[in-house]
Order: structure tokens, then C-alpha cells, then sequence
């Protein structure tokens, strides 16, 4: 059975291209960057290359691309580096729909005695840009908003964020994870200080991401134990996901605008036929302002981790907000802070696409997806017919 | 990714006997969509009282769905009083087993069944009412479902119950209670496998005490309130003292009974010192709260 990958906010797969340029440096190429021989030091310029490819891509300094091992890891950099740097200052401000890797950080530091705001969403999963003004004061240390949300897609109006936490002189962090590759970002012209991003969700590998930090900002080192990545990350580097990275930034880099433009297409046509062809459903989120990748869909009376298993007979990979999905006895904290009713959360459904899905693969699923929620509507106590 | 076994699979791809019975002769009705998952039960006895037909209606996943489709072939062809003794183990085992996590759907088949005998036996008038008071106000568990739960499969951890009845899996807030429910049903099985609690110790050094009253209240305060929209905030301790401040309040938590400050004191004596008392910040108190209306 062929598989049908609509599960692209959760991990892609790793280009050819990528493939093949991580390759000789797993069994030939596999010195240590920072040794005094020419067997290691090509390593070293090759990592070089791999940051300039990032920067590039961001629209930054090569000098401000910290590797790490992932988007979780620089964001909890970030925040326990920014938070040890500026120890005068004890407040957070953040959002309810953060991604745990940065929600689950901060409430972490409310047992160090920190003060964390978390910013409601209106029902499209909005800010309050006068409320998060509001909120800013002279005990503020830290900004953190994500770029995009990886469950519904929604874009924050980042720029303005950056230049208000600027004016104030609050250090801004973002969890881009989602938005980088799909986004054009150019960090030279913005006031973002520091930004998360993660290899695996733009064809790179896993176990490789950046912390980019913006020239001046203070951050403490958060792993000690060596001189690499400027004192800042030390451990010796991961050098074919670094490598991989780089390929796929600039891959990245250069298709971004037709790229988005094909997915975009290829979302709207699921999207609406979907919308159209199953009847009790809904869009989670703001059609405006969105990664051109993401849509989610709630289909009521029925539940999220049935509709996935039957999804998954077809070969057809998506995910849900429902409380079974998630591990927990909840429904997703982005839909509840969303206002998206109990119902309509436990039967939310998110496709994802990515540059490797076909018209073919969205027609199939069309095809299937309106049977499937039908089925499970006989079987729901909920729908009397 | 759940790891079902191929019978759990069979009875969700191809559930048996989908439907609802006109004029049945028992309804039992448990779950609700707000807790993600919900079961409508019906049967129909023939001339010597033994079970006929059964019908069930279900929303859920995949492990609600294949308990409710084995429960209508399990009672099939049993008189009420065999019925009456199903278990929600006798369910889970008939598929094979279930996931740890998922062991609340055999539960829930099994309460659909107590409430559609129970419907029988009352002649269809009553309807399946919460017996015993509520421990879970998340989810809506009561004691009785706890103790049985317990019961039946031999439960010993706080963790379990919430696999089997969901009780203490939304804001956490009533595990303290679950805990002891354990410990009265199991006794000292279950002191062994108990994870080890704050205690108070005899003599505490000043930094002592605002570091165990720190934790006390990052480990059992915090993340009720959380659960509920609310927060704390260790403000300062002056001597017995403890200012705390009080951030942004649900409306509808089970805490309104008391006072914040009562239960925040009860808590830091429980684990701390006996003679804390709480102040709030004056800050904190002027701002409208909904505890104390």
C-alpha cells in the first residue's frame, strides 16, 4: 500500500538531495571538526558551508547560527539562557497555544519564582497585540511567541511583536519550528533576538536544529564542556545532520515561493472539499494568516483517533487533537485556548502537507475521507437520524 | 501509536450489532461528548428473561468502540443476573486485552450495562444517576466508581485508576483523594508501591522551610489551580508567615467551597509546619476573584 504523508507539521522525510550530501560523512569523512589534521578540518569547513547555508536562508550572520540537537532543545535554551542572563528580571510573557517544548519551560521557571504570563487566542487563534503591550513591564525578561502554530497553522504577526518587545528592551525569543521554509524570514531587517528552528521539518534530518542568537544578545552557555559553537553548545558537533541541514535550508531557500504556492493549492483543494463533501464540519483557525501547509478540520459527534485509524487502512497519515491521540485524558490545549468546543476538539483532524504530495494523493483522500466520517456517524449515540 | 490486538481491530473495522433497539426493555446511557467518549446501550429479553438482542451506539476511539461491540456479543443469550456479574476485566479480556491507558473503555462498557439493568429493573423509569459523591470533577467520577474499579482489577496506584476511570486525569486535583480510596480498599499493598510524600521534619532551618514551602506549593497547589485557570505566587515568609498573591481565577472549580487562602493553609500545614497561616498579598486581594462571592 502506498503512504500517503499528510503528516508534515510532525516530521518530513529527509530529501535525496539531503541524503546524499550527509552520506560520506558517516563512514569516509568522519573526523573530528575541531582536530589539527586535514582529515578533520575538511569536516570543519564543510560545517562552515552548512552554516552560511542556514544563514542564508534566515537572512542572518552566519556567526549568530548556534547548532543544537532541535527545536526543543533551542527553545529551552532560550528561555533558561535568556532568563540566567538577565537575573534582575523575573518576568515571562508567552501564549496559551505554545508548543509544550516552550510552555512546558516556562511553567517549569514558575518554580524558580517566575512570573509567567500566557496570552489568551480569540477564536481564530489571534493575539491581543494591546493586551500583550500591556502586559510588558520593567520586571519583564523574556518574550516568547511562536512564528506559526504547528496545529492550526496560524501566523503571528511576529515582526510587530519583535519591534514592541524592541522598544521596550524585553529580550524576544521565537519558536519558528514550523514557519521555517515556509516563511521567507529576514532576520537582518527584524528585531527578533534569538529563534528556534528544527531540521526535521524542512526535509532535513532529525536530532539537528538552530538556536540563531542575534548579535549582542546576552544568553548563557547551556551546555558546558567544550569550545564548540562558541563556548555557547559545547559537544562535538553533529556533523551529517549539520550538513543535512545546510543542504536543506538552501533547498529551502530556493524553492520556498513555488513550493508554497503548489502546497497552498494542493491544501485549498482538500480543504474545501472537505468542508463541502462532509457535512458538521468546521475550520479550526484563521483562513487568513496561515502556513500554506496546515488545515485543520474538526468533523463533529465523532472522535479523532477513529477517523486516524481508519484513515490509516487507506495508508492516508494525519493527526488529531483529540484527547486519545495525545497520551492524556485532554483534547488539545490550542483548540480549548481557541474556545473550539469539547465536540468539536475530541473530532479535529490536521493535514499537513509538504512539496512531496501529489493532486493524485489529495483526490484519493477526497475520496475516502467522506465515507469514513459517515461510518463512524452510524455508530455515534450523537447523531439521531 | 496504539498497540491493539488484531480482535480490537476486528470489532472496530467491523463493529457487531450497531444500532439502538426500538422499545427496548433496558437503556443505559454513560459518557458525554465533553469527556471524548460515550456509549448508548440497549437490549431486549426474550420470553425466559435472557438477554436477545443487544445494541450499542458509540463515540469514541477505536479501544470505545470495540468494547461496546464485544459487550452486545458478551451478554447475548445471559439472563440479567449473569449480566449483572460482567466485568469490565471479563470485556477487556474477551479482546484480547487493552492498552493501559485505554482500560477506561471496558470500564465504560461495563457501567452502560449496570445502567440498562438498572433501567430494567425500574421499569424504564429511572434514569442511570451518579451514585456516591464526586471525586473527579473533571470527568465525573464518583467514589463508588473508584472503589469498584479498584476492586475489580485489583488496583494499586493512583495512576492505574486514572487508566481505568479517567478519575484524576484532568486537573489532578483529586489524586490526593484517590490515594487514599486506594489505601483503604488495598491497605498496605498499597503503602509498598506508594511513591514517597513530603513529610515534615522536626526542626527546619529558616532557608529549610521557604524552600520546602516553595515546593509544596510548586508540587501540590500549583497545578490544581493551573488545571482550573489559576495560579500562585510565593510572594514572601515572615516568620509563620506566608504572603502569597493569587493570579487570574476560574469560576467554576471545586475549590469555591473554601476560601483559597484556607486551602493553600491546609496544604502548607499539611507538609510544611503546623503553625503557617497565609496571608494574601494586599495587591493580589484587591483584585476581583471569584472564590469569594
Amino acid at each position: 500500500m502506498k503512504t500517503i504523508y499528510f503528516d508534515n507539521n510532525a516530521t518530513t522525510k529527509l530529501a535525496e538531495e539531503v541524503f546524499a550530501e550527509m552520506q560520506p560523512y558517516f563512514c569516509q569523512l568522519y573526523g573530528n571538526p575541531s582536530s589539527m589534521h586535514t582529515f578533520g578540518g575538511q569536516v570543519g569547513n564543510k560545517i562552515h558551508q552548512a552554516r552560511q547555508q542556514v544563514a542564508k536562508l534566515l537572512s542572518c550572520d552566519s556567526s549568530e547560527i548556534i547548532f543544537t540537537s532541535g527545536g526543543t532543545e533551542s527553545d529551552n535554551a532560550a528561555i533558561k539562557g535568556t532568563l540566567a542572563a538577565v537575573p534582575n528580571k523575573h518576568k515571562i510573557i508567552t501564549t496559551r497555544v505554545e508548543h509544550p517544548a516552550v510552555l512546558t519551560v516556562c511553567r517549569e521557571m514558575e518554580n524558580y519564582g517566575y512570573t509567567v504570563v500566557e496570552l489568551p487566542v480569540d477564536k481564530k487563534g489571534r493575539l491581543d497585540m494591546e493586551q500583550l503591550e500591556s502586559e510588558i513591564d520593567d520586571n519583564t525578561a523574556l518574550i516568547t511567541i511562536m512564528y506559526a502554530n504547528n496545529e492550526t497553522g496560524a501566523i503571528f504577526p511576529i515582526g510587530k511583536i519583535a519591534e514592541l518587545a524592541a522598544e521596550k528592551g524585553v529580550i524576544f525569543h521565537t519558536d519558528a519550528v514550523q514557519a521555517v521554509g515556509k516563511i521567507e524570514l529576514d532576520l537582518r531587517e527584524s528585531n527578533i533576538d534569538l529563534l528556534s528552528l528544527s531540521g526535521h521539518k524542512l526535509h532535513g534530518p532529525k536530532g539537528i536544529g538552530v538556536l540563531y542568537v542575534k548579535k549582542g544578545t546576552r544568553i548563557s552557555p547551556f551546555i558546558s564542556g567544550g569550545h564548540q559553537e562558541l563556548n555557547r553548545r559545547a559537544g562535538t558537533e553533529n556533523v551529517p545532520g549539520i550538513i543535512g541541514l545546510g543542504k536543506a535550508c538552501e533547498m529551502a531557500a530556493e524553492n520556498i515561493k513555488q513550493e508554497n504556492e503548489k502546497v497552498k493549492k494542493l491544501r485549498d483543494k482538500l480543504e474545501t472539499a472537505l468542508l463541502k463533501k462532509c457535512p458538521d464540519t468546521m475550520l479550526n483557525g484563521n483562513r487568513e494568516n496561515r502556513l500554506p501547509n496546515t488545515t485543520n478540520i474538526s468533523f463533529e459527534y465523532i472522535e479523532g483517533e477513529a477517523i486516524l485509524l481508519m484513515l490509516d487502512k487507506f495508508g492516508i497519515c494525519a493527526s488529531s487533537g483529540s484527547a486519545c491521540t495525545s497520551g492524556s485524558l485532554e483534547p488539545s490545549h490550542v483548540l480549548r485556548a481557541m474556545g473550539v468546543p469539547f465536540t468539536a476538539a475530541h473530532g479535529s483532524i490536521r493535514f499537513s502537507l509538504s512539496r512531496y504530495n501529489t493532486e493524485e494523493e489529495v483526490d484519493y483522500t477526497i475520496e475516502k475521507m467522506p465515507p469514513i466520517v459517515k461510518k463512524l456517524r452510524e455508530l455515534s449515540p450523537f447523531v439521531t437520524k | 501509536m496504539w498497540d491493539y490486538t488484531e480482535k480490537v481491530k476486528d470489532h472496530f473495522f467491523n463493529p457487531r450489532n450497531v444500532g439502538e433497539i426500538k422499545k427496548p426493555d433496558g437503556i443505559g446511557e454513560v459518557g458525554s461528548l465533553a469527556c471524548g467518549d460515550a456509549l448508548k446501550l440497549t437490549f431486549k429479553l426474550d420470553k425466559n428473561g435472557k438477554i436477545a438482542d443487544a445494541k450499542f451506539k458509540t463515540f469514541g476511539c477505536a479501544s470505545a468502540i470495540a468494547t461496546s461491540s464485544v459487550l452486545t456479543e458478551i451478554i447475548k443469550g445471559m439472563t440479567i443476573e449473569e449480566a449483572a456479574k460482567v466485568t469490565n476485566k471479563d470485556i477487556a479480556d474477551y479482546l484480547g486485552g487493552l492498552p493501559e491507558q485505554k482500560m477506561h473503555c471496558s470500564v465504560m462498557g461495563r457501567e452502560a450495562l449496570e445502567a440498562a439493568i438498572e433501567n430494567y429493573r425500574t421499569g424504564g423509569k429511572k434514569k442511570h444517576l451518579l451514585k456516591g459523591k464526586v471525586v473527579c470533577t473533571c470527568f465525573g467520577v464518583t467514589e463508588d466508581e473508584i472503589e469498584t474499579v479498584i476492586r475489580e482489577n485489583n488496583l494499586t496506584t493512583v495512576e492505574q485508576v486514572t487508566n481505568y476511570c479517567k478519575a484524576g486525569g484532568g486537573c489532578g486535583g483529586c489524586k490526593g483523594e484517590i490515594e487514599k480510596i486506594i489505601q483503604k480498599i488495598q491497605g498496605d499493598k498499597s503503602k509498598e508501591i506508594a511513591p514517597p510524600k513530603l513529610r515534615h521534619a522536626e526542626k527546619l532551618t529558616n532557608i529549610q522551610k521557604i524552600q520546602l514551602i516553595q515546593q509544596t506549593i510548586n508540587e501540590e497547589i500549583r497545578p490544581a489551580l493551573r488545571a482550573h485557570g489559576g495560579n500562585i505566587e510565593l510572594i514572601d515568609v515572615e516568620g509563620n508567615k506566608v504572603i502569597v498573591a493569587f493570579r487570574g481565577m476560574c469560576a467554576q472549580c471545586k475549590l469555591t467551597e473554601f476560601t483559597m487562602k484556607d486551602v493553600v493553609e491546609a496544604k502548607l500545614r499539611e507538609f510544611v509546619a503546623k503553625e503557617l497561616f497565609v496571608e494574601e498579598d494586599i495587591e493580589s486581594a484587591n483584585q476581583p476573584h471569584n472564590h469569594r462571592e
